[in-house]
């Protein structure tokens, strides 16, 4: 009987690869489009995770994400240095400024600012240099893209200079930091440089960088330090979800994304499904036959079980390939960088594609299963 | 073993009810031999395909006594009644209705699939029914590769190959040329016609009727009468 079915299913190639390229098709759009939604939220919370060396990120208690910053007066970090229970605490500059490159192309970078002694904020994934060389005047970091971007072809070298603000700064080391929302280079200098380069502002301490002391906990330090300066105090990893929050909230990304997924979804079912019903209602006469002949109800649920799950299984697993090879594709694309496809999107959009296949195939199931046998005998 | 593979009295069988009620089967008396090939012809509508489905179990009717091979249908239920037509019917229909993605030689193998065989056995017990019917050469022939004649042939060959006691066939001849027709019937009353099993065949072909044993007139719900080929099928 399995053989059967399977015959059936293929005999027609036309309707098969159809069903097949529709599933194929809408797993494709889901787990895409829901990869790069996840990535594009999760490049606005990147530049947090950079951070590893700080858990506690103290701002302005207006600041409400990462990229727009209400910056604060010099004398709060020295506030929180003194709260108890803070082991340490260290300034970071965070801000924009403009490069002009060797050919006097001009570009927007973002500009980080470190704490001159610690460097802390620096991504701990260095792809050349010794980014200890920061702490030497008139100095720079730059990650890949930047590089990439103002050396266009050349291989990575460090010692070339690049012009911000009318300073001119010596590369020391080329950083393989994370993509940032805004798909611009990131530059990172001394906290003391970076205030040089943009001037003017008074306040320009944008985030306070801290750790609590041996045996205080992340929670007890934030409420130590919003009970003594006011100012707000959350852990990278809440700072990251609530700039991921305020994007979600403030921008047509989850919407725009959101529609494509329902679209996907929608496609599918109604292409899917609907072919694959029809398919069944084509085949009803022969159903009906192999119910007289002495197939039980049973066996033909099984059959029809098992043409969805063929169907859906290669459906499936061609769009997930077909998705998984555009982020392998593109894994070289810089622009592209921290896109890809989480094993949740897989899980997610392999529960989406098995859920229409047996929707559709519920209601064959019931056609097939209400079918009076005696049909066969009608012309 | 009861020489009687079926016995209908006073069967009736009425379609919808209240004021749509159509009230097709009025009383069938009736009984097929084994070992013989009883015909069941009848004006258009007077209810032939209607009597033929309820012996064969695809229809409940709704009053009246019915055996079939010893067994009272009305005691069967569910799964038992499918498992009883699948070991012991057989099935020819007018449009022939084989599975158009299946060979011939599977198609005729699919009773015993259905049973549980293994392919490779089914298929080759398929290939000598079918030789036997004439289609040696044709046994991996797609439906669609094949003459109306020939598709019945393998549509005989599904009826036979489980060796059922009794067969059924509504109209096995409409589809085809007289010729054709003529040919098929000779066939299967070669194959078909065995001491301990009984075929039951609806026509309104005359021309075939010199192939019955028997020859019941069905008239407005009832078979009228029942008449005998003195001296068997007179071809
Ligand atoms: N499922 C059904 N519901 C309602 N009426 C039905 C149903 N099946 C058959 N009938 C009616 O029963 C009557 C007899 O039908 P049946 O098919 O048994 O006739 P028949 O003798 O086989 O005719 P023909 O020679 O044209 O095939 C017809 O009037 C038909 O409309
Ligand atoms: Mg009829």
């Amino acid at each position: 009987m399995r053989y059967i079915a399977w015959q059936m299913l293929t005999g027609d190639r036309a309707k098969y690869l159809g069903l097949i390229f529709a599933i194929a098709f809408s797993t494709f759009l889901m787990s895409h489009q829901v990869s790069i939604f996840c990535g594009l939220m999760n490049r606005t919370s990147s530049q947090i995770d950079d951070v590893e060396d700080a858990n506690l990120w103290i701002m302005d208690a207006k600041t409400q994400y990462l990229d727009e910053v209400k910056a604060l007066p010099d004398q709060d970090l020295y506030r929180i240095r003194g709260v108890e229970g803070v082991q340490w605490a260290v300034p970071l500059f965070k801000g924009s400024s403009r490069v002009r490159g060797q050919d006097g192309k001009f570009r927007g970078v973002i500009l980080m600012g470190l704490d001159d002694a610690s460097l802390v904020g620096l991504p701990r994934s260095v792809r050349l240099g010794d980014p200890r060389r920061l702490q030497d005047p008139e100095t720079m970091a730059i990650d890949e893209t930047g590089y990439r971007f103002f050396f266009p072809g050349e291989p990575y070298t460090l010692g070339r200079t690049l012009d911000l603000n009318d300073h001119t700064l010596r590369i020391v080391a080329i950083i393989n930091s994370s993509a940032p929302f805004v798909n611009l280079p990131v530059v990172y200098t001394r906290y003391t440089q970076a205030r040089e380069l943009v001037g003017r502002e008074r306040n320009q301490l944008s985030f306070i960088l801290a750790r609590p002391a041996p045996g205080v906990t992340d929670a007890e330090a934030i409420r130590r330090i919003t009970e003594r300066t006011g100012l707000k105090a959350l852990t990278a990893n809440a700072f990251g979800w609530e700039t991921i929050w305020y994007y979600i909230q403030n921008t047509g990304i989850p919407i725009n994304f959101g529609i494509t997924v329902v679209i996907a979804l929608v496609v599918g079912t109604v292409v899917a499904g609907q072919t694959f019903y029809l398919f069944t209602v084509e085949n009803l006469k022969q159903f009906g036959a192999l119910k007289a002949i002495g197939v039980s109800d049973g066996r033909i649920v099984g059959m029809i079980l098992m043409q969805a799950v063929i169907v859906g299984a290669i459906g499936y697993g061609l769009g997930i390939a077909m998705t998984a090879g555009f982020f392998l594709a593109t894994g070289d694309n810089l622009d592209l960088r921290g896109f890809r496809m989480l094993p949740e999107i897989m899980l997610g959009t392999a529960a989406a594609v098995f859920l229409i296949v047996f929707m559709a195939s519920a209601v064959s199931v019931r056609r097939v299963i209400v079918l009076e046998p005696a049909v066969v005998f009608r012309g | 073993m009861n020489p009687m593979a079926v016995q209908c009295r006073d069967l009736h069988k009425t379609f919808g009810v209240g004021e749509d009620a159509v009230k097709v089967l009025r009383g069938v008396d009736f009984t097929v031999p084994r070992g013989e090939m009883t015909f069941l012809v009848g004006p258009s509508g007077c209810g032939k395909t209607t009597l033929l489905s309820v012996i064969a179990g695809l229809l409940n009717p709704t009053g009246g006594d019915l055996e079939v091979l010893g067994v009272p249908l009305a005691s069967l239920r569910g799964g038992t009644a499918v498992e009883f037509r699948r070991k012991n019917l057989g099935f020819v229909f007018q449009q022939f209705n084989l599975l158009p993605a299946l060979t011939a030689a599977e198609n005729a193998a699919v009773p015993l699939l259905a049973a549980g065989w293994k392919r490779k056995a089914a298929v080759e017990k398929a290939e000598s029914v079918l030789a036997d019917l004439g289609l040696a050469s044709r046994c991996r022939a797609m439906p669609n590769q094949l003459s109306g004649g020939q598709q019945q042939r393998v549509a005989f060959a599904r009826a036979l190959i489980h060796e059922p006691h009794l067969i059924v066939c509504d109209e096995p001849t409409s589809a085809l040329d007289a010729e054709t027709g003529h040919h098929v019937m000779e066939l299967l009353r070669q194959a078909a016609v065995r001491p301990e099993r009984a075929v039951l065949v609806v026509t309104h072909d005359s021309r075939i009727f010199p192939f019955a044993d028997r020859i019941a007139h069905m008239n407005d719900g009832r078979v009228e009468k029942i008449e005998t080929q003195s001296g068997g099928p007179t071809c």
